[in-house]
């Protein structure tokens, strides 16, 4: 059915267009033709280029609209790169002179009016300033100009942009485009942006429009919801309307099972970095048993050592930037790991077994680490960029996955996965549960517990450095950092049982999917206190948490 | 218990205070002065936190008040006296502020206090100032629904900001649809509230309105973003107004530009977010979103680019940004400098009469005026965020807009006025014509 309307408005593009392409053979043809089409729409005693261009230089926002519409539809080829230089904060313009220059990526200038070098962009010039409403114009046109680039994602995005600004005067070069377009994703793209424009357009036939109505049902995501919302308020035929009614209503409810799925994934992502925070102070609260409030600043400190890996990729090595993050990682480990270890040994092993004292110091210690980082560093959040494999995002099916929290999700997993390991199979691992087993006994084997003891919390708090790392990708990297995230560590911990890293993860992945499905209905800030009376209500039943240790290392 | 401690330490300080007054009686006010005179130095307190949550907003304040001061005393000081900064940590911690501001007017006698940001931390020291009868200048934009004799407000109150953006988001972008997005406490709480009223008086229904809070510090923002952008989808224009405060915005924005929210498709518009706060992202995939303010740093009036070049020589850092409540301490530092050498004296009383009416040049080309109300009048600024962290301003008042101490929009606000010099009244209803006590 929906296939038959999609090749119904195949059949008649193609016709229409034929006609007026016939007239063009000439090898650039296809712009010809785009730039010829949307000149129809403009004035007559449309000014020159030049003076186009010039208006550019009253650095006035209805003027530079004006310039806009006048160029795209110039047919000069200048066109272009005049609007993709503006989109870009590269068109710069001398109000002195009413010189307007394109700087090019390789740094070279040409002169915007007539496209010849010149040496140098005075110092007098500035950008062209631009608001949302001209980018929408910049949109619309470049959308225009690039429907029939020869690169592919070129296109997809001129289809993206006409879908979007479904200007009528773009219709003729989207039905050319769409009668010469051989692939299939393209293909779609701007079949849909042709469904868009007919549907605002007044004089379409009926026809026409619910086969319009058809292609944007099949869409059937958000953009395509905010569209037939639109029109089904505006006025049309009552059979659009109808029509346009039941799709919204089928892309409702195909919307409400897919955010189903979009909560279960927030879930995890945010059960990942809980669990993240939280794994280091599962080795020094689980496993030692020592409370420590200083384990958010351990993650601080991991963020700016990130922060500090950058700045110097920054200035020495710019290309590295992409492996920056791979770089800090050891770092961080090492730096959060090697204060661990001083704390131990000059704060902590004092305090075994006093755990009120315990909680004192490394709070007072966590104050002291905040203020020393605020003093060496300042107050101000500090920029740590995102790789370009950490930015952005990829659709699947109806849902956005962002990549920083793919990426943290699965080194989450790499890192517990590590960490397992390495308690299960290492020397030191087994020395480490030996110790926190029967302290006694593991010194009557020979165990050195002492450095067992020293070399677990700076395991701990290594990881927490690791934590800071994947962190500060989605944080603010300030002294405040570690925290934020303080307490939802130790809930994590206490909620999936002390001394188990099997609980600290379920602990870490319930909260935040139990978080993700409350939040939506209760609220951020309802949400949050609900999730707390919960724990509260589920460790008076079970105090040891989910996974309790059983035996005698319960009392140890 | 605390109470009881501040009461011991206030004793001695009335005692003294009836001293002074009868001092002053039979020596006529000169004397008063006079016995002021005796320092060398005229003392000015700081209070802001430098230190703990806050410390990443107003360190700077800090730091301007230290530079206008050094300025000050380079073209000779403030009568004759050079000028000496007292400054205290009050750590983000609401109740220390109270604590520091009866120490810098009791122990060091200052003669004004620049300090606070969030409104906990004014409201905290409210009743200090009253009681000591001292003069505090509080900088920051807030939610308004106050004048307070002693207190004087260089921010913006939500008809300098709030409104004025809201107002042009309808007429430039023709936004239908609003989500009022805020941290969970007052300033938001009630700029939202004022907020919501003024959209509904301007036909704006109530499925059309969407808000929401989180708590401080939210770092998640996965699902509000989500939301946000379902919300938008309904096939009206949508924009977000935003309330959100200091460290959250980070990662707010992080999502937003992830999910690749454009401000061409849905703008955000936001009251705390500056110069400041962008230096902690890339700005790029934000380029379009909005705030407003009274001041930019790009603004281009030659008093500014100086402010600028003379403040980044002074801290000694050529990248160091400027940003709108540093404007605001700036302003309320040269009418507090402007008004003293009026009355020739540092005396609170003097000094909170001569205020009103004091002019003083703000940095984006106006002349900034004092208000009976306490508030001064601002310019309105709408700016874009740019690829370089820096705003565009696309829009700006015709006119410095006063300051409305009550706001005009909300049902029990709406009749009443600050007015210091006539009325000698905080909150005076001008339906009743009744006075109704204190001014909060």
């Amino acid at each position: 059915m929906i296939g038959e309307g999609g090749n119904a408005a195949l059949s008649s593009s193609s016709c229409r267009g034929c006609p007026v392409s016939a007239i063009f053979l000439a090898p650039l043809r296809a712009l010809i033709l785009a730039i010829a089409l949307i000149a129809v729409a403009v004035p007559a005693f449309a000014a020159s280029f030049e003076e186009s261009v010039a208006k550019f230089t009253t650095d006035d926002f209805s003027d530079t609209e004006e310039a806009i519409g006048e160029i795209a539809a110039s047919g000069n080829p200048l066109a272009f790169p005049i609007i993709s230089a503006l989109q870009d904060e590269r068109l710069m313009f001398d109000a002195d002179t009413k010189k307007v220059y394109i700087k090019q990526s390789d740094g070279k200038a040409i002169d915007a009016a007539t496209g010849a070098a010149v040496d140098a962009i005075p110092d007098s010039a500035s950008a062209v300033n631009l608001n949302n409403r001209l980018r929408r114009a910049v949109d619309a046109a470049l959308g225009g100009l690039t429907l029939l680039s020869p690169d592919l994602s070129t296109r997809l995005s001129a289809a993206q942009s006409v879908f979007k600004s479904h200007e009528e005067t773009a219709l003729p070069t989207v039905e050319s485009a769409l009668a010469k377009e051989t692939n299939r994703s393209a293909k779609d793209a701007l079949a849909e942006a042709r469904a868009a424009i007919l549907l605002f357009k007044s004089d379409a036939s009926e026809a026409d429009k619910l086969a319009a109505v058809g292609t944007i049902r099949a869409r059937g995501d958000q953009d395509a919801l905010a569209l037939l919302n639109e029109i089904s308020g505006g006025d049309q035929p009552a059979s659009v309307t109808k029509a346009a009614k039941s799709a919204i209503a089928s892309i409702q409810s195909s919307l409400a099972v897919w955010s189903g799925v979009q909560n279960a994934w927030y879930g995890l992502s945010l059960g990942s970095v809980l669990l993240l925070a939280a794994i280091g102070l599962a080795i020094t609260f689980g496993v030692m048993g020592v409370i420590n409030m200083a384990h958010g600043e351990m993650v601080m400190l991991g963020a700016y050592t990130t922060f500090v890996v950058q700045e110097v990729i920054r200035t020495r090595y710019p290309a590295l930037f992409d492996y920056s993050l791979l770089i800090a990682v050891p770092l961080a480990f090492l730096v959060a790991g090697a204060i661990g270890v001083v704390i131990e040994r000059t704060i902590i092993r004092f305090l075994y077994g006093r755990p009120l004292e315990t909680l004192l110091a490394t709070w007072g210690l966590s104050l002291i680490l905040q203020q020393a980082v605020r003093t060496a560093f300042g107050p101000t959040n500090r920029e740590v960029g995102n790789p370009s494999w950490m930015s952005g995002a990829f659709e699947l099916g109806q849902i956005t996955i962002t990549y920083n929290r793919l990426w943290i999700l699965c080194f989450t997993m790499a890192v517990f996965a590590i960490l397992l390991a390495m308690l299960r199979y290492t020397a030191l691992g087994l020395e480490m549960r030996a110790v926190t087993q029967n302290r006694r006994m593991a010194a009557s084997m020979g165990i050195a517990t002492s450095r067992v003891d020293a070399l677990t919390f700076g395991l701990g708090s290594g990881i927490a450095g690791i934590a800071g790392v994947a962190l500060s990708q989605i944080d603010n990297v300030s002294p405040n950092l570690g925290q934020s995230y303080i307490i939802d560590s130790f809930m994590v911990v206490v909620f999936g049982g002390v001394g188990n890293l099997w609980g600290t993860l379920v602990g870490a992945f319930t909260l935040g999917i139990a978080n993700k499905f409350l939040e939506p209905v209760a609220g951020a800030v309802l949400g949050k206190i609900a999730i707390l009376v919960l724990i509260i209500l589920f460790i008076q039943k079970r105090p040891r948490g989910l996974f309790a240790l059983k035996g005698r290392a319960v009392e140890a | 218990m605390l109470t009881q401690f501040t009461q011991e330490l206030a004793a001695p300080f009335s005692r003294r205070r009836w001293l002074a007054a009868a001092a002053g009686l039979a020596l006529g006010l000169a004397g008063f002065s006079s016995a002021k005179a005796a320092d060398d130095t005229i003392k000015i307190g700081v209070l802001h936190s430098l230190s703990g949550t806050m410390a990443i907003s107003e360190t700077t304040l800090k730091d301007t008040i230290l530079f206008l001061i050094d300025e000050q005393n380079k073209k000779g000081g403030v009568l004759g006296k050079k000028l000496e900064a007292v400054v205290v940590d009050p750590a983000s911690n609401w109740p220390l502020f109270a604590e520091k501001a009866r120490e810098l007017i009791t122990k060091d006698k200052v003669a004004v206090v620049f300090g606070c940001w969030t409104s906990v931390s004014r409201k905290s020291v409210l009743p200090v100032f009253k009681e000591l009868n001292s003069i505090l200048f509080y900088p920051v934009q807030y939610e308004g629904e106050e004048s307070e004799r002693n207190v004087f407000y260089t921010g913006a109150a939500p008809n300098q900001q709030a409104i004025p953006a809201v107002d042009y988001l309808m007429k430039e972008e023709k936004v239908k649809r609003w989500v009022l997005a805020g941290t969970d406490y007052v300033y938001p709480r009630t700029t939202n509230k004022i907020l919501e009223a003024y959209l509904k008086s301007k036909g704006v229904a109530q499925e059309d309105i969407m808000i929401n809070y989180t708590p401080f510090g939210h770092s998640d923002w996965q699902t509000i973003v989500a939301d946000i952008k379902k919300f938008g989808s309904a096939g009206k224009k949508t924009a977000v107004v935003s309330t959100i405060n200091g460290d959250a915005n980070v990662p707010f924005y992080k999502e937003l530009g992830n999910q690749g929210i454009k401000a061409k498709d849905i703008p955000v518009v936001a009251f705390s977010v500056g110069e400041e706060e962008l230096a902690g992202i890339d700005t790029k995939p934000l380029v379009g979103h909005l705030a407003a303010w009274n001041y930019f740093e790009s603004i281009k009036t030659p008093a500014n680019e100086k402010f600028i070049k003379d403040w980044q020589a002074y801290t000694k850092n050529p990248k160091r940004t400027t940003n709108d409540p540093m404007e605001a301490h700036v302003i309320g530092f040269n009418m507090w400098v402007k008004a003293v050498e009026k009355v020739k004296s540092t005396d609170a009383d003097k000094v909170i009469d001569a205020l009103p009416g004091t002019e003083a040049p703000n940095l984006t080309g106006g002349i900034s005026k004092m208000l009976p109300n306490h508030h001064i009048t601002k310019p309105v600024f709408i700016g874009e965020i740019k690829g370089d962290g820096q705003f565009s301003v696309v829009y700006k008042t015709k006119d410095l807009v006063p300051g409305d101490a009550w706001s005009k929009e909300l049902e029990g606000s709406k009749d009443l006025i600050g007015d210091w010099v006539g009325k000698k009244c905080g909150n005076y209803n001008v339906k009743t014509n009744k006075c109704l006590g204190s001014g909060t």
